[in-house]
């Protein structure tokens, strides 16, 4: 059986999810994530192709309520917790390489 | 000092005017002064708030004003649940400092009850873990022996209860969170069916699995606390449109006629013999008060551990994708704002998040997805069935609810050894069920056996009345403690 994941695909991965890695934590993360995924191997071998997926304990769909006019946050309390705000939004650094 | 009362015990209490409220609440943060420095059960201790809170409740019984049916008992929360002016960290650098503009569902249910929160307790961080050693701000340690692990990720919480810091808390499970530490702190903890507990506030792990639940010293306690945070809650999409359960008027109902099984496939291989004997002995104590027990096979259970490390980090990857530097908590400076987003990412996150994180983020990629993710959710519609077809034949089924009793900090380091802590507990998390672990006997070594019932969905009633009966059988343990 290959491994189930290689360095670069650790690399990557990190790379989706945001995150930066050295390389001592490249090669650490790449063997945990493999041994974690080999203990994985006995669901991935199960022949499951008649059984449906489940993705929630319930049925529960559409939960709907009336569309009335309640109570919610004022924008100071939403953004009383950002690092940083400005004329009542989030601010963040620079997108796609624009000047300040 | 006399045994710590329960929360029953201390409501009739101050209800009746022979103890204040006030009265209470010095008594365990004196305890929590006395003892924390050396179990580390909270992150925040709101003694202000909590005396306020008592105050309240003194003024109210005075007036003689009708009170909740909390009124007065201390109680310590979860920092994975939001309180309104309170930090919650979720233990991680990434929130360290946030206050929340808003109280949980479960928080506001308390305060209606006229419960005291004392305080904020310590976790894994984001509640991944099974031995609270991931948290950012040091582990909890287990009051019962200080050398050794709670249990996670709810440890702080169980540790809060174990120590006579409160006599309630609430935690959250999502793969055994609530159970295990109880087990490992000799406390009673519940896992409620998915749906009956408002997760509105809850900061989100793996939104399919994650309930909120109590912990208690006792059975009675236990059932208490749930109904107080139970019932429909429109704040909260997936909350069960039903409400709370009766389950405290008929927990001295007793079991003659119940149907019992012990699951088979929990009580071999891997699980500590000791554990195992504590199960049926806990059996044995079921049938001597009218129960029928029998032996029942799930076997899909087996399958439960690669299943959750699959769903659980595929959702805790969205569910985390949140923490990114804009809204709350930690920023770390950057030129551009995906620069700022990885390194505020890569500082504020423990490693145990990065692993679940990318882990996740693997099981759902392109190539992969039907492999990983779309084989362990079929593997949960098989666990479901299997114990949908198990309870066809009995009410509740036993099991251990950990395959071993508490071990020393820093003994287990590989991620893998530590998952297996989860065994017995996440069948039940995948499934949407309910289950308890109620404390029975020890080991060889002193240390507390936990018992772990479990029901269909919305069992609880059947579930607690089993529970009442393995507490009252169970062997007097010695805490070894003064206290």
């Amino acid at each position: 059986m290959p491994a189930h994941i290689s360095r670069d695909d650790v690399a990557h991965v990190a790379k989706l999810a945001r995150l930066s890695l050295g390389d001592d934590e490249l090669d650490t993360f790449t063997a945990q994530l493999g041994a974690i995924l080999d203990h994985a191997e006995d669901v991935e071998a199960l022949d499951l192709a008649d059984v449906p997926p489940t993705s929630h304990p319930f049925d529960l769909v559409n939960v709907l309520r009336a569309d009335q006019p309640g109570p919610t946050l004022t924008p100071d309390d939403a953004l009383a917790g950002a690092p940083q705000a400005e004329d009542g939004r989030f601010r963040v650094p620079t997108i796609l390489g624009e000047a300040p | 000092m006399t045994a710590p009362s329960t929360a029953i015990e201390l409501a009739a209490a101050i209800r009746s005017g022979e103890r204040s409220a006030a009265d209470v609440v010095e008594a365990h943060l004196a305890a929590i002064e006395a003892s924390e420095p050396s179990i580390h059960a909270f992150n925040t201790v709101t003694a202000d708030q909590a005396r306020a809170a008592a105050a309240d409740v003194d003024r109210a019984i005075a007036a003689g004003e009708p009170v909740g049916p909390l009124a007065g008992v201390p109680v310590a929360v979860k920092d994975n649940l939001c309180t309104d002016g309170v930090a919650t960290t979720c233990s991680s650098r990434i929130l360290e400092g946030w206050v929340p503009p808003y109280d949980a569902t479960v928080v506001q249910r308390l305060a209606a009850a006229g419960a005291v929160t004392v305080g904020k307790t310590n976790l894994d961080e984001f509640a991944m873990g099974s031995s609270t050693e991931n948290s950012a701000f040091g582990p909890t340690r287990n009051p019962v022996d200080l050398s050794r692990v709670p249990g996670g990720s709810s440890g702080g919480s169980a540790a809060a209860v174990a120590a006579g810091f409160a006599p309630l808390s609430l935690g959250s499970d999502t793969g055994g969170s609530i159970r295990q530490p109880a087990a490992f702190c000799g406390v009673v903890g519940v896992k409620p069916t998915y749906g009956l507990v408002s997760r509105y506030g809850l900061i989100a792990f793996a939104s399919s699995l994650d309930q909120v639940g109590p912990f208690a010293t006792t059975v009675a306690d236990a059932a208490l606390l749930l109904e107080v945070i139970a019932g429909h809650d429109p704040a909260d999409a997936t909350s069960l449109p039903k409400p709370a359960p009766a389950i405290s008027e008929h927990l001295d109902d007793g079991v003659a006629g119940l149907r019992v099984g012990v699951i088979s496939e929990l009580m071999g291989e891997g699980i500590d013999p000791a554990i195992a004997a504590q199960v049926r002995a806990a059996a044995e104590a079921l049938a001597a008060a009218g129960a029928e027990v029998t032996e029942v096979s799930v076997p899909a259970v087996t399958f439960g551990l690669s299943a959750y490390y699959l769903i659980a980090p595929a959702e805790a990857s969205s569910n985390l994708a949140r923490f990114d530097g804009v809204r709350y908590g930690l920023r770390v400076d950057a030129p551009t704002t995906n620069e700022m987003m990885v390194a505020t990412r890569t500082q504020g996150f423990g490693p145990e998040v990065k692993r679940r994180i990318m882990l996740g983020t693997y099981a759902l990629s392109a190539g992969y997805y039907d492999a990983f993710y779309g084989q362990a959710q079929k593997v949960r519609t098989l666990i479901a069935r299997d114990f949908a077809a198990a309870y066809q034949d009995v009410d509740v089924l036993l099991s251990p609810t950990t395959p071993t009793t508490a071990f020393a900090l820093g003994a287990i380091e590989d991620p893998l050894t530590m998952y297996l802590n989860d065994t017995c507990t996440i069948p039940t998390n995948l499934a949407g069920d309910a289950a308890m672990s109620v404390p029975f006997g020890t080991d060889a070594a002193g240390l507390p056996v936990g018992v772990q019932v479990l029901a269909p969905a919305l069992g609880e009633e059947p579930m607690f009345r089993a529970a009442a009966v393995v507490e009252a059988a169970a062997p007097a343990r010695s805490t070894g403690k003064d206290a």
